[in-house]
Parts: structure tokens; C-alpha cells; sequence
């Protein structure tokens, strides 16, 4: 396990940082969070042109940038210090996970270079309006006709659902529960018989979808019945993903709040000069570092196979839920009154600390997987 | 001169242990030869007994002695911060006295710091040293001082100016524990434990080269001091740990470890034993509590996230690079996880949380954990002087208001000490 990056590491983060300051200020961000995507075609194809970095944890054989989940992680990290409102959780954390962990060789061959490359925008649907985070949720079924699969029921939650080129879906034979008889399948955006709709969220920068599945047709990705154990996977590899994006986004909060407490003047002093401030920062430094050393020891897990990915996943999400949420609590503290306006920023981080809490599975859901991994 | 590689170090000291490493050598008379190679002390100046070798090199060293199982100089207790401040800040004749004996063991010294009075503000000690004739003479009062009873040397922090400002009238001696003036009274804890002492000084003598540094310029030096205390304190190091094996170095250096570890026997209680947690919540049937599992969950995120944290540090640290906040933090990270351990002990043991002793949960065990956790967030710097730290050292902001600093010392509020 590494406890600090490496030289080129760090310089590829640096770069990343000035990259995405330029082109994600929060003037940027509250322009398309207000749109009905979230997210601006031009925009994307810099992030991919110049950077690639929807490749870069794509193997090369399948044209990506063949970098792992530590290099992934500082791009996520990054990106959520930025609050980028583009699809890049969805189409390469999500879908493009997906289709490396379940899909078979000629699968990956046709798929993922195009979502490398960001001509294709794919997501995942497994979310139900149950609101369930694993497999006893799955109700949407798929059933085996002449020589394909046509899916019925109900996906949520589904990041980037409305606007998303490719989506891959997670189903069930019918009759069949839990881990059981899952199949993984890939549908086209526009396929007949879906409907989509975007939902009205708290978070605008991470757009979430309903879609409906009445007798689409869907192609099987990899081995009927057996998604089980690749979905598992996604979902770990997701939450370690999301768990450093959620600590470049605690950082930037605290970085704010401790340049406003500075600037601020009260009682003839700055904020920062009174001891509960101090103690307050102090404690905020404390939450963003633990969840940090979680995130980045569950993304270095994740690069070495370590058999522990799992709970150390689900250790990092738990962790990066309480510290974000609570450093973005903090902050809008911090900043008093004008915290709470919508002419300030700190909204816009604290939506994003909302939203990423719940979203992959809540504290106390990741804590319970936790434990299980750890003790049975 | 030449460029040491870590090759070139390691194939060196692995040849001279081999050559001279044997476990049937007296643990003084081992230490000596150790001393006199220079892998004693490998980073230490070469002017006295090292090799001037940078930190990652004295890994290699440390690695080698390892793996033969070579026993080192005395690292444990007080001898390890008494020999460092020596080294920079000490008169050559006081490193020829004293700095040779304190890495055999020979010399066992103790901290002199605290005071009933003066706690979280070091600085404000009233221990007083007056120049008479020509020797100093020291009246006062030290508290919460690990090792007095079995000590031979002190580093006392004392005030030999009262009409300075606070840290410009205080003074640095080696003070010689056996003698009339010098008093070791063992202080009870609430948790039964009497770990450290006080110690009472009336007309206590100091000779004039035991000054160390000049007069009025201790609190640099106590600075030294503290500055390696907080350094053997991130919880990774080996520190108080024998070496195992059979022989009569491994004995004697057991039977000083021993000795020198006694007083914190219940330490890792106090640091909440995260280690029971688990086969604690099996073996009482609590393990399947939702609630209960919520909360041990909990903990073993923070326990966990600490170690990383702690090692991210380390890391920086052996890389040479500046560290980043993450180094500062492990005090505050360590007083929370013990807090949370003794809250989830309790949780766990229930109605049994009541009792200690043969009818407490595990001997005892677990009610040692319940007393004892309040020391951790006090002991070695309170959360609320981290807080401080943390908030201005790394944070930058603006450092507390002070009254206290630049007036005469004798001015400013102090507590009453009868």
C-alpha cells in the first residue's frame, strides 16, 4: 500500500488542478447546473482532447490511457474540488467499470473506446425507485425472447440517465432474487420503448434520471446470470472512486472556510483571531485528512488487488459521507449569514456533500458492508 | 569525503556485526562496542560516536540489526530526549560526562518539567535557581515526572530571572536526583496506577557545569527537549520493545525495558485497546446488535483512518519532504479514538461496565480502559493546546492574545502554590 504519491503523480494532479480551474470556476458550474443536461458537449471534448481523461484508467488495448484507480482517484479528487459538472462519474467510472468487469473481449473491443474517448456517453442503471443500494433491490426483469433479451421495469437514480448515449442495466430473469439469475445488458439512449425523464434533485451539479423499460431490447453483456459477482466489483471500485472525489471537494470547503474566517472582521478582528473558530478549523482539518488517508489508502488497495478492496471501499465511502457533509455544515457556519445565500458558493459544495452521502450507499449502509467483509 | 550508499552502509554494518555480535556479552559492555563502531548512534556527529549518516540510511542500519537481532543503545525513556538535547545543546565537557552512559543505560535521567502550577504553560515555571556562592540552588516543585524513583539525572526546567519576561528568565541544569534536597513522592492516579511522581527540591544543589546553555535561555533548549518528545510519539517506532532472543545481552536489555516500562503498563488502555473490540462484542453476544455494530463500525473507521494517516506522515517524512498538516495531527487523532473505544467498551460490556477488579470483564481489563481513557486528550499536550497548534502552526491563524509575555514575570496572575 503507498501512503504518498508519486513525484509524477503529484505533477499530473498540479496540472489537473490549473486545468480545471480554468475551465470549471463556479461561474462555469452555475451556468450548466442550471441547464436541463448538466453538462456542455465543448466542455467535454477539451477534457477528453487535451487531457484524456475519460481513458485513463481504460486499458490501452481497449484505447485507453492504461493508468489504475490511484491515478483515477486524483482525477475524481480533482474534479470534485472543482465541482466539474460533466458525465464523468457516469460514462468512465460507472459504465466503462462495468463493461471491464463484465463484458467479454469483442464487448470491451466495441465499447469502450469510444467512451475513452468521450464521443460516447454511457451510464449505469441498477438503482430502483426502491431506493436500494444492492441486489435484493433489482426488480427490473429480462426476459430471454427468439434470439435476445427485452427488458421491463423501473431504473432511478441513475446518474446522467437523460442524456446518456449507452446505457448498461442491470436485470433479472424473472423469478429469480438477490445475487441471482443478475444479467448485465447494454441499450442504446434512444432505444424504443424507453422513456426517460430527468429527476428534480437537490444536487443540479449531479443530474440523476428515471427511466422507464417497457419491452426494450437489450443486448447481453457478458455471461448471463452471472453479473453478480462483476456488479459487486463495479460497486466497490465506484465507491472508492467517489470516495476521492468527495475529499477534493471537503478540502476546497475547508480551504474556504479558512480563507473567509481570515478575511472576515468582527469585533475589530478577524474571525479566525477567536478560539472556537481556531478549535472549529482545527477539527475540520482533523475530518478532511482521516477521510483522505481512507479514500487514497482504499484507491492504493484497489491498484494492488489487495483481497481487503471491499471493506476498505466501503470504509472510505462511510468515512468520506460523515467528513464531507460535515466539513460543508461547518463551512456555511463559519461564513454566518451570507453561508446561507445562493450568491454564495458554499451551496453549491454543500448540495454536492448532500447528494454524494446517500448516493452508492449511505455511512451506516457502507459500515454494515464493512463489518461483513471484515468478519464473515 | 565519501557518499554513502545505501548498499555501501548496509554491506559495511552487515560485516561488523557478524564480526562482533554476540548475544552472551553483557549489555554494557555490548553497548560499548556498539558505541565505539559508530552504528550505535549512526546519524549522531562523528565527533561523538556516529557517522553523520542521514536519516533513510539509518533505516538501512536499523534494518541490519534487526535482522541479525542485535540489541541497540538505549533508546527508552528519558535517555533518548536527555541525549539529544545534550548533543546540541550541551558543553563538550557535559557530552563526555554524560552522553556515553546514557546510551549503555548506565544513567537512567528523568523529565523535570511540569509543575503543579505550570501545565499546559510550560513556560510559567516557578521552580526556582539561584546562584549562591558558586553553585546553584534550587527550591520548588516538579510533577507528573515518569521514572524520578529509579533516575539518577534530571533535565530541570527552572526560573533563575523573575524580572524578565516569562521565557527569558528560565534556565536549563542536569540536576543529580540523589541527594537530601531532591524528594520522590509517587502520585496516585484515579485509576489506581502511580506512575509518575512529584519531586520536592529544598536547597537542592547544582553544580555551575550543569548549566546547560546559558542562563536565561532554557526554554530554547527545553524546546530541543520536547521537540523529540512529540517525535517518539506517532505511535509507529519500535519504542519499548526488547529484541527477542536468547542470551545475556537479551536479559539485561529485557530487565530494563521492564523497568523503564512499568510506569505505563496501562498505557494501552488508555489508548482504548480498539484491539478487544471485536472478540469483546463476540464473546458477549452484542456483535449481532445492529446498534452495537453501527458503533464498532464507526470506530474501526476512525482507528483505522488514523493508522493512515500516521503512516502518510512517516512517509513524507522518510522522503524528506516537508510534511503536510497530516504530521500534526495524531495526537488529537489518538485522544478521539480513545474516546470513542471507551464509549463502544461500554456499549458493549453493559451493566458489567459497572465493575472492575476479578469481577470486572476481563480481569479488570476493560474497567482500566474506562478510568484511564480521560488521561489521553491531557497527558503530553491536552486537546485543547493541539487544537491551538494545529490551528496556528499549521493553519496559520492567528495566535492566541496574550497578557502574559511581555512584562516582568513576576507581574503576571499566577496560581497560588502553598
Amino acid at each position: 500500500m503507498q501512503f504518498s504519491f508519486t513525484a509524477e503523480q503529484e505533477e499530473f494532479r498540479s496540472v489537473l488542478r490549473r486545468f480545471l480551474e480554468e475551465k470549471s470556476p463556479p461561474t462555469v458550474v452555475r451556468r450548466l447546473m442550471q441547464t436541463e443536461a448538466g453538462w456542455d458537449r465543448a466542455a467535454w471534448r477539451d477534457l477528453n482532447g487535451q487531457l484524456g481523461l475519460s481513458a485513463v484508467h481504460i486499458p490501452e488495448a481497449y484505447g485507453g490511457q492504461g493508468f489504475g484507480p490511484v491515478e483515477l482517484g486524483i482525477v475524481l479528487e480533482e474534479m470534485g474540488r472543482a465541482l466539474l459538472c460533466a458525465p464523468y462519474f457516469a460514462s468512465t467510472v460507472l459504465a466503462a467499470t462495468a463493461i471491464l468487469q463484465a463484458g467479454t473481449e469483442a464487448q470491451k473491443r466495441d465499447w469502450l473506446p469510444d467512451i475513452a474517448g468521450g464521443e460516447t456517453i454511457a451510464t449505469l442503471a441498477f438503482t430502483e425507485p426502491n431506493g436500494r443500494w444492492d441486489t435484493a433491490g433489482i426488480a427490473t426483469t429480462a426476459s430471454a425472447t427468439g434470439g435476445g433479451f427485452r427488458l421491463n421495469g423501473t431504473k432511478s437514480f441513475v446518474l446522467d440517465g437523460h442524456t446518456a448515449d449507452l446505457i448498461v442495466v442491470l436485470a433479472r430473469r424473472p423469478g429469480s432474487a438477490d445475487d441471482d439469475g443478475l444479467s448485465l445488458f447494454t441499450v442504446s439512449g434512444d432505444a424504443p420503448g424507453l422513456s426517460r425523464r430527468a429527476l428534480k434533485v437537490i444536487d443540479p451539479t449531479r443530474k440523476l434520471a428515471r427511466l422507464e423499460f417497457h419491452d426494450v431490447e437489450a443486448s447481453l453483456l457478458g455471461e448471463a446470470g452471472a453479473a453478480a459477482a462483476p456488479f459487486a466489483r463495479t460497486m466497490v471500485l465506484a465507491a472508492v472512486g467517489l470516495a476521492n472525489e468527495m475529499v477534493g471537494g471537503a478540502e476546497r470547503l475547508r480551504q474556504s472556510a479558512l480563507d473567509y474566517a481570515n478575511l472576515r472582521v468582527q469585533f475589530g478582528r478577524a474571525i479566525a483571531s477567536f478560539q472556537s473558530m481556531k478549535h472549529k478549523q482545527a477539527d475540520m482539518l482533523v475530518d478532511v485528512e482521516l477521510a483522505k488517508s481512507a479514500a487514497y489508502a482504499a484507491a492504493s488497495a484497489a491498484a494492488d488487488g489487495d483481497a481487503d478492496l471491499p471493506a476498505l471501499a466501503s470504509l472510505a465511502k462511510a468515512t468520506a459521507s460523515e467528513a464531507y457533509l460535515q466539513t460543508a455544515i461547518h463551512t456555511i457556519q463559519i461564513h454566518g449569514g451570507i453561508g446561507f445565500t445562493w450568491d454564495n458558493d458554499t451551496h453549491l459544495w454543500f448540495k454536492r456533500a448532500k447528494s454524494s452521502e446517500v448516493f452508492l450507499g449511505d455511512a451506516t449502509y457502507h459500515r454494515e458492508m464493512m463489518m461483513r467483509a471484515w468478519t464473515e | 569525503m565519501t557518499e554513502h550508499t545505501e548498499a555501501s552502509v548496509r554491506a559495511d554494518v552487515r560485516a561488523w556485526l557478524e564480526a562482533n555480535w554476540n548475544p552472551e556479552f553483557g549489555l554494557v559492555e555490548w553497548r560499548n562496542m556498539l558505541i565505539d563502531s559508530g552504528w550505535g548512534v549512526p546519524s549522531w556527529p562523528k565527533a561523538w560516536f556516529g557517522r553523520e549518516l542521514p536519516m533513510a540510511l539509518e533505516m538501512v542500519v536499523d534494518e541490519e540489526m534487526q535482522r541479525i537481532g542485535a540489541v541497540g543503545v538505549a533508546k527508552t525513556g528519558i535517555r533518548r530526549l536527555a541525549a539529544a538535547t545534550l548533543l546540541v545543546h550541551g558543553t563538550d565537557a557535559q557530552k563526555q560526562r554524560f552522553l556515553r552512559r546514557s546510551l549503555t543505560g548506565e544513567d537512567t535521567w528523568c523529565q523535570l518539567f511540569s509543575e503543579p502550577g505550570s501545565g499546559s504553560d510550560l513556560a510559567g515555571a516557578m521552580t526556582r535557581a539561584e546562584f549562591k556562592g558558586n553553585r546553584w540552588v534550587i527550591n520548588g516543585q516538579k510533577v507528573w515526572t515518569t521514572s524520578a524513583h529509579h533516575a539518577d539525572f534530571g533535565l530541570l526546567l527552572a526560573r533563575t530571572d523573575w524580572d524578565r519576561p516569562k521565557h527569558q528568565g528560565l534556565s536549563y541544569f542536569v540536576l543529580d536526583i540523589h541527594q537530601p534536597g531532591v524528594t520522590v513522592q509517587p502520585l496516585r492516579q484515579m485509576n489506581g496506577h502511580a506512575s509518575f511522581n512529584q519531586v520536592f527540591f529544598t536547597d537542592a544543589d547544582v553544580p555551575p557545569e550543569n548549566l546547560v546553555g546559558e542562563v536565561g535561555r532554557g526554554w530554547a533548549v527545553a524546546t530541543t527537549t520536547l521537540m523529540h518528545e512529540r517525535r517518539g510519539a506517532d505511535g509507529i517506532s519500535r519504542w519499548g520493545r526488547p529484541t527477542e532472543g536468547k542470551g545475556r545481552v537479551y536479559d539485561e536489555e529485557r530487565a530494563e525495558t521492564a523497568t523503564v516500562m512499568e510506569p505505563y503498563k496501562w498505557y494501552p488502555q488508555r489508548a482504548g485497546r480498539v484491539d478487544l473490540i471485536v472478540q469483546r462484542a463476540r464473546e458477549t453476544g452484542r456483535f449481532e446488535d445492529p446498534v452495537v455494530r453501527q458503533e464498532i463500525a464507526k470506530l474501526l473507521c476512525l482507528s483505522k483512518s488514523a493508522e493512515w494517516t500516521a503512516r502518510r506522515a512517516r512517509a513524507a517524512q522518510m522522503q524528506g519532504r516537508p510534511q503536510g498538516p497530516e504530521g500534526s495531527l495524531g495526537k488529537l487523532i489518538s485522544s478521539h479514538v480513545a474516546r470513542a473505544a471507551a464509549r463502544v467498551h461500554t456499549l458493549i460490556s453493559g451493566a458489567d461496565a459497572m465493575l472492575s477488579g476479578e469481577d470486572g470483564a476481563m480481569d479488570g481489563l476493560i474497567a482500566e480502559i474506562l478510568v484511564s481513557v480521560p488521561a489521553g486528550s491531557i497527558a503530553g499536550g491536552t486537546d485543547e493546546i493541539q487544537r491551538n497548534i494545529i490551528s496556528e502552526r499549521v493553519l496559520g491563524m492567528p495566535k492566541e492574545p496574550r497578557t502574559d509575555n511581555d512584562r516582568p514575570f513576576r507581574d503576571v496572575p499566577k496560581n497560588l502554590v502553598v
